[in-house]
Order: C-alpha cells, then sequence, then structure tokens
C-alpha cells in the first residue's frame, strides 16, 4: 500500500495507458500546457508530446465526435471533458453516435472511446458547475459509465476502461481530485462488473457510489459509536448497475438507504429502489429511502449548498428514522 | 466547364446517376406499397455530386454521409441488394436491417453512414482523419452534409479543429437550398457557403452541383491538396432536390414553378445531352444501360424480398461488443 491522492491516480492511470499502448492519446480542453484543469495531466505533454496530448478548442461536441471518429479508425482516445457540466454541449455525439453505431451498424463498428470528466458538487461554484449528472448517463444503453470513489479505482478504472471495445464514461467527482488514499500493491486494471462493500455491516444497507462513498462511511462510522452496524455499498459501475450485489446485501441486512448527488426525481437512486423493490421486496423490513440532492439548481453560499447535498449527518438521521420505523 | 471526357468514361458516369435515380424511383414506389417504412429521403436531382465525387476516393479513404445517402453507399460499391434489403429492415442487409433508409453502413468499404442528425457527422469525419494522420495511413475523409448542417455549431467547431490540425477532411456541403422546408435566405445571414472557408483558413469552393464533370474535377483537386498533407477543403455543391424532403412532406414551401426550373438543370438529362453533343451517345446505348440497370435493380428487390427477419432473440445483440 502506498498513499497518493486521487488525481495522481489518475495522472499515473494515464500515463500507464499511454505508456503501454501507442494507440492511446488523450485529447480535451486544457489537457496540455496547462497539465488539466484538475492537474491530472500535468507533465504528459512533456513526455508524450503534442501528437499524443493534444488540446483542444473549447468545442465539446466536436471533441467528444472526434474521438468517437478516431475511435473507429484504430485508436484508443481518451478524451477529458472538463466537467459533466460542459459534456451537456457534446450530448448529441455521446446519445446519438457514441451509443449507437454498433448496435445500429449491425454490429460492424466498434467506438472503444474513453471520456472522462469531473462531476459534483461542494466546493462553492454555484449552478452551472455542480450538476451530479452520470445517472442521466447511466440512462442510455450502448455506454458504460463508471464512477470511481478510491485511487486504486480512479487509476484501475481508467485502465480498465481502455480495454474495453465500447464506449466508456468516466465520472471522477472533483471533490475528491486533492484526496489522499490508499493504492493497493500491484493494482492493474479494475474490475468493472461488481460493486464493492466498502464496509461489511448487518443493520442496514448504505448504497453509494462516488464522491458520496466518503459521506457514507462516515456516516457508518458515527452510526458504529451508537451500535449501528452499516453495510456500505459502493456502486463503481453506473452502467451496468451490479444488482446482484445490491440484492444480497438487502436480503441480508433487510433494510436500504441510497444515498445519491443526483437530483431524485427520475433518478438512478430511483432505479435501484425500484430494483430493490423488483428483486428483494418480501426481504424488506422498512420502506427503501433515499437521500439525494435537494431539487434545486446548487447554490453559491456555502450553509445553502450543504444543506442542499446529501451530508454524513442527513445520513445518520435517515438510518436512525428507518430503524426506528421498522420492526 | 470540364473538359470532354472519353466515352467509356462518360458512360459511367451516367449510367451511375441513372444507377442512383432508377433505384430511388423504385424505392418510392416500394415505399408507396408499404414494402419500406420510416423516413425515406430521396436524392433526385442531386445524382452528380455522389456520381462525380466518390469515384475519386481510393479504397483507403472514408466516407461520412448523411440520412439521404443512398446515392453515396451506391457509389461506393455496396452491392444494391444489401441497399434495398437494409431498406426492407432485412438481416441481409447493410447494416443487418436495423438503420432503415438513413443508417447504411458498410464498414468493409470504410462508409461510415449514414448519420441523421445534421451535422453529427461532421466530428466524426474529422476523428476519422486524425486516426489517418497519428497512424500515418495516407486516406482522406470525405464528409457529405447539407446546407441546413452549415447553421449547426458542429459545422463551424468541426471546420475550425480541421483547419487547426490539418487533418485530411473534404467538408462536402450538398447545398439543395433547402434545410427540410427552410429556405436559405431564411436561415443563413451569409448564403454564400464557400465563403464560410474563409474564416477557417481553408479552400473553399462553389461548383456547379448538376455538372457531374465538375463535381469530378474539384473533388479532384481538393482530394490532390488534402493527401499532399495541406489539410482540409470546403466545396459547396450547388444542387436541388426535385421531390420533397422525406415521404411525409407536402412540399407547401416552395411552389411548383421553381421546381420545374431546376429540373432544366437535370443533372442526367444535361450529360446526356452533352453526350448527345460529343456524338459518344447511341440510343442503343441508353437502351442497354436502362435495361442493365432495371435488371439489377429486380434482382435486388428479389434480394431483399427473399430475405430474412433478424431473429427477436437478436434484439439486444451488439448493443454492447461483449
Amino acid at each position: 500500500m502506498r498513499k497518493l491522492t486521487y488525481r495522481e491516480a489518475v495522472r499515473e492511470g494515464l500515463h500507464e495507458a499511454l505508456r503501454s499502448d501507442p494507440r492511446a492519446f488523450l485529447m480535451g480542453e486544457d489537457v496540455g500546457k496547462y497539465g488539466g484543469a484538475y492537474a491530472c495531466s500535468r507533465g504528459l505533454l512533456e513526455e508524450f508530446g503534442p501528437e499524443r496530448i493534444r488540446d483542444t478548442p473549447l468545442s465539446e461536441s466536436t471533441f467528444v465526435g472526434a474521438g468517437i471518429g478516431a475511435a473507429l479508425n484504430g485508436m484508443r482516445p481518451i478524451v477529458e471533458v472538463m466537467t459533466v457540466n460542459f459534456s451537456l454541449l457534446a450530448l448529441d455525439q455521446i446519445v446519438n453516435n457514441a451509443a449507437t453505431l454498433r448496435h445500429m451498424s449491425g454490429g460492424q463498428l466498434s467506438v472503444p472511446l474513453v471520456v472522462r470528466m469531473a462531476t459534483g458538487a461542494g466546493r462553492q461554484v454555484a449552478a452551472q458547475h455542480s450538476h451530479s449528472l452520470e445517472g442521466w448517463y447511466a440512462h442510455i444503453p450502448g455506454i458504460k459509465v463508471l464512477a470511481p470513489a478510491t485511487v486504486t479505482d480512479a487509476r484501475g478504472m481508467l485502465l480498465a476502461a481502455l480495454r474495453e471495445p465500447d464506449p466508456v464514461f468516466i465520472f471522477e467527482h472533483s471533490y475528491l481530485y486533492p484526496q489522499e488514499g490508499e493504492m493497493e500493491d500491484e493494482a492493474g486494471p479494475a474490475d468493472l462488473t461488481h460493486a464493492a462493500i466498502r464496509r461489511p455491516g448487518a443493520g442496514i444497507s448504505v448504497i453509494t457510489y462516488g464522491g458520496s462513498l466518503w459521506k457514507a462511511l462516515k456516516a457508518a462510522e458515527d452510526l458504529a459509536a451508537e451500535g449501528i452496524d452499516a453495510e456500505v455499498i459502493d456502486l463503481r459501475s453506473l452502467r451496468p448497475l451490479d444488482g446482484d450485489t445490491i440484492i444480497a446485501s438487502v436480503r441480508k441486512t433487510h433494510r436500504a438507504l441510497i444515498v445519491d448527488e443526483g437530483w431524485r426525481t427520475g433518478s438512478l437512486s430511483a432505479e435501484i429502489s425500484a430494483q430493490i423493490m423488483e428483486g428483494a421486496f418480501y426481504d424488506l423490513d422498512a420502506p427503501v429511502d433515499r437521500i439525494c440532492s435537494a431539487e434545486v439548481p446548487i447554490p453559491y453560499p456555502k450553509h445553502l449548498e450543504d444543506v442542499a447535498l446529501p451530508q454524513p449527518a442527513t445520513i445518520v438521521a435517515a438510518v436512525k428514522r428507518m430503524l426506528e420505523k421498522g420492526t | 466547364m470540364a473538359n470532354e471526357p472519353d466515352r467509356d468514361k462518360a458512360l459511367r458516369l451516367l449510367h451511375d446517376m441513372l444507377r442512383i435515380r432508377r433505384f430511388e424511383e423504385k424505392t418510392a414506389e416500394l415505399y408507396s406499397g408499404g414494402k419500406i417504412r420510416g423516413f425515406l429521403h430521396l436524392y433526385i436531382g442531386e445524382e452528380a455530386v455522389a456520381a462525380g465525387a466518390i469515384p475519386v476516393l481510393h479504397p483507403e479513404d472514408a466516407i461520412v454521409a448523411t440520412y439521404r445517402e443512398h446515392g453515396h453507399a451506391l457509389m461506393r460499391g455496396t452491392p444494391m441488394g444489401a441497399l434495398m434489403a437494409e431498406l426492407y429492415g432485412k438481416v441481409d442487409g447493410c447494416s443487418r436491417g436495423r438503420g432503415g433508409s438513413m443508417h447504411f453502413f458498410d464498414a468493409s468499404r470504410r462508409f461510415y453512414g449514414g448519420l441523421a442528425i445534421v451535422a453529427g457527422g461532421l466530428p466524426i469525419a474529422v476523428g476519422i482523419a486524425l486516426g489517418d494522420k497519428l497512424q500515418s495511413r495516407a486516406g482522406v475523409t470525405a464528409c457529405f452534409f447539407g446546407d441546413g448542417a452549415t447553421a449547426e455549431g458542429e459545422f463551424h467547431e468541426s471546420m475550425n479543429l480541421a483547419a487547426l490540425w490539418k487533418l485530411p477532411v473534404l467538408f462536402l456541403c450538398e447545398n439543395n437550398l433547402y434545410a427540410m422546408g427552410t429556405e436559405i435566405h431564411r436561415y443563413e445571414s451569409q448564403t454564400d457557403i464557400a465563403a464560410k472557408a474563409q474564416g477557417y483558413g481553408m479552400p473553399g469552393e462553389a461548383v456547379d452541383g448538376m455538372d457531374v464533370l465538375a463535381v469530378e474535377a474539384a473533388m479532384r483537386k481538393a482530394t490532390d491538396h488534402a493527401r499532399a498533407g495541406n489539410g482540409p477543403s470546403l466545396l459547396e455543391f450547388q444542387t436541388y432536390r426535385f421531390r420533397a424532403h422525406s415521404m411525409y412532406d407536402a412540399e407547401l414551401y416552395r411552389n411548383k414553378h421553381e421546381v420545374e426550373e431546376w429540373k432544366e438543370h437535370d443533372p442526367i438529362k444535361n450529360f446526356e445531352g452533352r453526350m448527345h453533343e460529343w456524338k459518344c451517345l447511341t440510343s442503343d446505348d441508353l437502351v442497354s444501360m436502362e435495361a442493365a440497370i432495371a435488371k439489377e435493380i429486380d434482382e435486388a428487390v428479389a434480394f431483399a424480398e427473399a430475405g430474412t427477419w433478424e431473429p427477436l432473440g437478436d434484439l439486444t445483440k451488439d448493443v454492447y461488443t461483449t
């Protein structure tokens, strides 16, 4: 085990990808000279040169589309869209092209494209820079959606994504970049198919991903001090979802709380809740509950932003409420 | 006007245009008969663009086209039967029947669609060209789009990026004067499309898109430019569709007089006339050409009719590779 920050882990992943696969290249806004808006690609331009580390114009739709084209033509592009907020400008390419080309062409084409972007709120950057739209992306068949929450996954999921023959979208919570974590020794490409139980427990299943994982773990710690034993599941992959791990956990704990920084209505948390109803309804001792962001554009001032987002205290309160209600 | 071609070449060009037209006339008939459904956008009137431009390309070059791409796929060499079967929705189609009229694909001929979001193909063309450049391959990428696409952001973004990175992309605008039902004067502040190339520092040329030889000559110049490593060009082929936008279009937005006037410039009739002037076309030539095309179409229809439906169990196949 060794300590490093999440952004260093992403950089290691990028470095490893570029070093080991001559077809891999990185493009996006400010990935080269600037070193990446979140400093994930610092030093890569100097090492790999401007052909493989390509600064792009502010043309999200076109550089994502160009990634699709290059992927169709034998390359392994890694496209950095600075934030999920800007990815909305590239939705046409993502939804209409990346997700459809393989199926629509009868299997003739494949799009081995990796798109990375920062997501999430919590840094007082106001409504247009605080979206958590990974749940939207998870709605779309034809793409895979990942949300690495740990440094080991930040590096390993990127490496695994590059081995995928289909488009993979990686959502990195912006709050995590400066956070330190323990990288597992010899960590290679990550398994992309299974959720991880980050804290085993018997009293309730807290199902979450990405930046919210750390809030859920903090809440679980606080609950443990009060004798409540929460199991914390890190989804890791949002599409496909590992329903088996969720259902197995709920069958064991008989209670499920979903923590999702996306808005509640029509959200990924709603999908998970539905899957629990479909797969484990008779195992439940209490209704499934959800902690999501308030249904508002995320506001700038800290006191309002804090209350708009899932927090350890709200998770703790929800768990206690559920346990009181249950049998 | 371009130089007089030799007889064989002239006959080939005439055949290619006529073949597209007769194929599409048949598809319109089959649409009315219920064999083909969904959207069907006909290219009739615009045949000189595909027939002139596509033979200039090499096998290693790539094509990205639009939802009005029957002619382009025919010119690229995808068998007519596979195209007809695609229109029928049969598994024997060029996209296993999953795409229909708007989504012809033929990876073996580097034909990347068949894309139905206006201007959505331009970024992909830029990326294919980038892929060629990064792998030191010789190919150029020909990207067809309509005049309506020039109002989209992706047109401007793609022109900028291709020029910035000096990529071998041919931006080929088929200007038929209408973005679906809206005339170009009603949606463009600058209706001189070729002039837009100046803003990106690339060559731009307006070409008579009803003249197959003019199309070919302009295309040759632009591909030579790209192959020499000088980057992209924009060609504006001025053309006109004689039919409605799609089979659903009641054509309330243009008058019949305008359509009749443009039919005076019919690329096939005009080229036939010029071949007569050059004395390289006999009535026997025409009769045998029509007969050969009719036979090919009959065979394509028979192939599509005999085709099979994709099994229901394959519905989710190829959403992902694995």
